[in-house]
């Protein structure tokens, strides 16, 4: 019996062990990005988690048990809609949709916290921390935590808090502690800030589970390699549906880690084009806006070298954007490495144009998406009317918009 | 200008350690930073650290958090610390900044050295600079003539403590526990081990930092330690003062106590 007979997945495709490239190198770079700048007391607890992830991610064990998860908890492989209708407002290019919305917890973040929770045991860790913006994180890992028997503290933006009740009563429902974080912009960076204090307290014991591609190396590659099978489904399918790789896959960009987990897999095919959205707010003008990699320069944010908002004596720019996931100042560091070699193109979609195509899906395609990945769907609007109706179109669907719904309500006097 | 080298022979000969006291710049106004870290001195802080206020202090605990977040409403910029800088070493302290590495990489660090050195100032504490990362600001601290400061932890293994002493010129600064700056009831049984283990990879001089606020802690670090470092313990007798010239004398006071505990 092979490791994951049954399952659509070889090991290689779960652990992305260098199949697919684009691995960092031993300190953790992407070309200049990434690296680490942490205090000196958490390095042994990184280099813990390297050291972990290097042998659990051949052992075959450890990725059965993965994929086992994956399978039967988080109803894996999602499906691909493609969604004709919204497509006629593309210039009628051929739009196929990657279904994370239909994941256990409603979006792509269970992926990447089942596999860490795993790696939590492996690592004889109790406890786990986690920041959470739009709660989608925070949920995903204190679902994991009740699976699992693991104590969970979530640290969350007081901001956050109120903007995403919901998701703050899910995760209390599940047995998490979550801690509402009042200092600097009360959103998702001081809630990153905070987790960080806890783990430099709590090492011994605690695991900080990171919910994004971003923070010090390993954080981008394990959360890249246990989300990138988003894309190495999606590679598959897409095949299967239509003969041919898609001219385009286009994802929302905040972290980075549902971007980074759809397009991994197309990496080396030349003729796909990458696309990432990031938060443009009320505006690249304005200033008020989460357009780290497209109005950002080259900095340090949360352990890593990374473009980062901010002013011209490195002091962090709160970011804005109508979607709390997306609300970040930093981004991951691969992000930038594909940015700058030119292999991903980034752009900004507005507030507006992200609750415009929020609200086209759900009346076209009974879809109600995230905000978060409306505007990924907003970009391939965009996108289809530049390539033309010849045009096939992949968007990573990250999750799904009930979390959303006070906002939308509010925003469209529902 | 006072080098931490002097610092460190003058406190042997007299078979003390040295007092380290730690103020963000522009708390609790621009002005009252500099009056304050005098205070500090003229009551017996041999070397000030100037804390550089950033905006994502992940290692700062709620005290620092707050002193900060009041300097950085105030405006105060990397301009405003440099004269800080300026005015505290008139007052004859071995004068550093403390700053996480996002502002110095930002402004340069070759013109961050200078201007530091310019403005009197000996060297820098880096608490996020990692050895892999420090190649850059060595460089440039050696080019300027100030001295690097790296941090150790308890959790840190003999070989890391040795790699980061590489790095270091002025003194290793040992964190006493695993968690973020603030006063503590106690000080963590893990520093004196951490000193001994430090002292085993270096001659330089090593301090304690990290939860020490009064005579007695002070003077038991003292006891093993080179050089004790106190930070939010003089910001909390700013915040909790009722005007500045109260605050002034609070400061003075826990410095003096201070400076009688690392003579015990």
């Amino acid at each position: 019996m092979t490791a994951t007979e049954g399952s659509i997945l070889t090991p290689a495709d779960l652990a992305g062990n260098g199949v697919h490239g684009n691995d960092p190198d031993i300190h953790g770079k992407f070309g200049i990005f990434g690296g680490r700048y942490v205090p000196e007391a958490l390095i042994p607890a990184l280099d813990e988690v390297a050291a972990e992830y290097e042998k659990a991610k051949t052992d075959l064990a450890f990725l059965r048990e993965f994929d086992h998860l994956l399978r039967t908890y988080a109803g894996r492989p999602t499906t691909l809609t493609e969604v004709p209708r919204f497509a006629e407002h593309a210039g009628g290019a051929r739009i196929l949709l990657k279904r994370e919305d239909l994941t256990h917890t409603g979006a792509h973040k269970i992926n990447n916290v089942l596999g860490q929770a795993l790696l939590t045991k492996r690592l004889g860790k109790r406890r786990v921390i986690a920041e959470t913006g739009a709660g989608q994180h925070g949920v995903a890992t204190a679902t994991a935590a009740a699976l699992m028997g693991l104590e969970c503290v979530i640290y969350m933006g007081a901001v956050d808090c109120e903007r995403q009740a919901l998701n703050v009563a899910r995760m209390k429902l599940l047995g998490a502690t979550v801690v509402p974080v009042t200092n600097g912009s009360q959103t998702l960076k001081d809630a990153i800030n905070e987790a960080f204090r806890d783990w430099v307290t709590n090492v011994d014991h605690t695991h900080y589970l990171f919910g994004t591609v971003a923070g010090p190396h390993p954080f981008p590659e394990i959360v890249r390699d246990f989300a990138r099978i988003i894309g190495v489904e999606a590679r598959r399918q897409v095949q299967e549906l239509t003969g041919r790789l898609p001219d385009a896959v286009c994802a929302a960009v905040g972290g980075g880690s549902n971007a980074i987990g759809v397009f991994h897999a197309f990496v080396e095919d030349e003729n796909v084009r990458l696309y990432g959205y990031e938060a443009g707010g009320r505006g690249a003008e304005t200033g008020e806006h989460a357009l780290t990699l497209t109005e950002g320069s080259v900095g340090v944010l949360h352990g890593a070298r990374t473009y980062v908002l901010q002013d011209e004596e490195g002091q962090t720019i709160e970011s804005h954007s109508i979607s709390a996931g997306l609300d970040y100042p930093g981004v991951g560091p691969e992000h930038a490495w594909l940015k700058d070699t030119g292999r991903a193109t980034y752009e900004g979609v507005t507030d507006a144009e992200a609750m415009e195509a929020f609200a086209l899906l759900a009346r076209t395609e009974g879809i109600i998406p995230a905000i978060e990945s409306s505007h990924a769907l907003a970009g391939a609007l965009r996108l289809g009317r530049e390539l033309g109706p010849d045009a096939l179109i992949l968007v990573n669907l990250s999750g799904r918009g009930d979390k959303d719904m006070g906002t939308a309500m509010k925003y469209f006097n529902l | 200008m006072t080098t931490l080298h002097a610092v460190f022979d003058k406190a042997r000969a007299e078979d003390r350690a040295a007092l380290v006291g730690y103020l963000p710049a522009g708390f609790p106004t621009k002005d009252g930073a500099v009056a304050a870290a005098t205070a500090m001195v003229e009551a017996g802080c041999d070397v000030i650290e100037i804390g550089l206020p950033y905006s994502d202090p992940l290692m700062d605990g709620p005290t620092i958090q707050d002193a900060v977040h009041r300097s950085l409403t105030n405006g105060t910029r990397i301009a405003d610390v440099l004269r800080t800088v300026e005015g505290v070493a008139k007052s004859g302290a071995a004068t550093l900044v403390m700053t996480y590495w996002n502002p110095i990489d930002r402004y340069g660090a070759e013109r961050f050295a200078r201007d530091l050195a310019s403005a009197g100032g000996v060297g820098t504490i880096t608490p996020d600079l990692t050895p892999e990362e420090s190649e850059p600001w060595l460089a440039a601290s050696k080019d300027a003539g100030i001295d690097t400061v790296f941090l150790v932890a308890p959790s840190s293994p003999d070989e890391r403590i040795a790699r980061v002493a590489g790095c270091c010129t002025g003194f290793v600064y040992a964190a006493s526990l695993m968690g973020v700056t603030g006063a503590r009831e106690s000080v963590s049984s893990a520093a004196e081990g951490l000193v001994k283990r430090t002292r085993a990879n270096t001659a330089l001089p090593v301090c304690v930092g990290l939860g020490v606020g009064n005579g007695a802690q002070a003077a038991e670090v003292a006891a093993y330690a080179d050089g004790v470092i106190v930070g939010s313990a003089f910001i909390r007798r700013l915040l909790d003062a009722p005007d500045e010239k109260s605050g002034l004398a609070a400061v003075r006071e826990l410095a003096s106590e201070l400076a009688r505990g690392v003579r015990r």
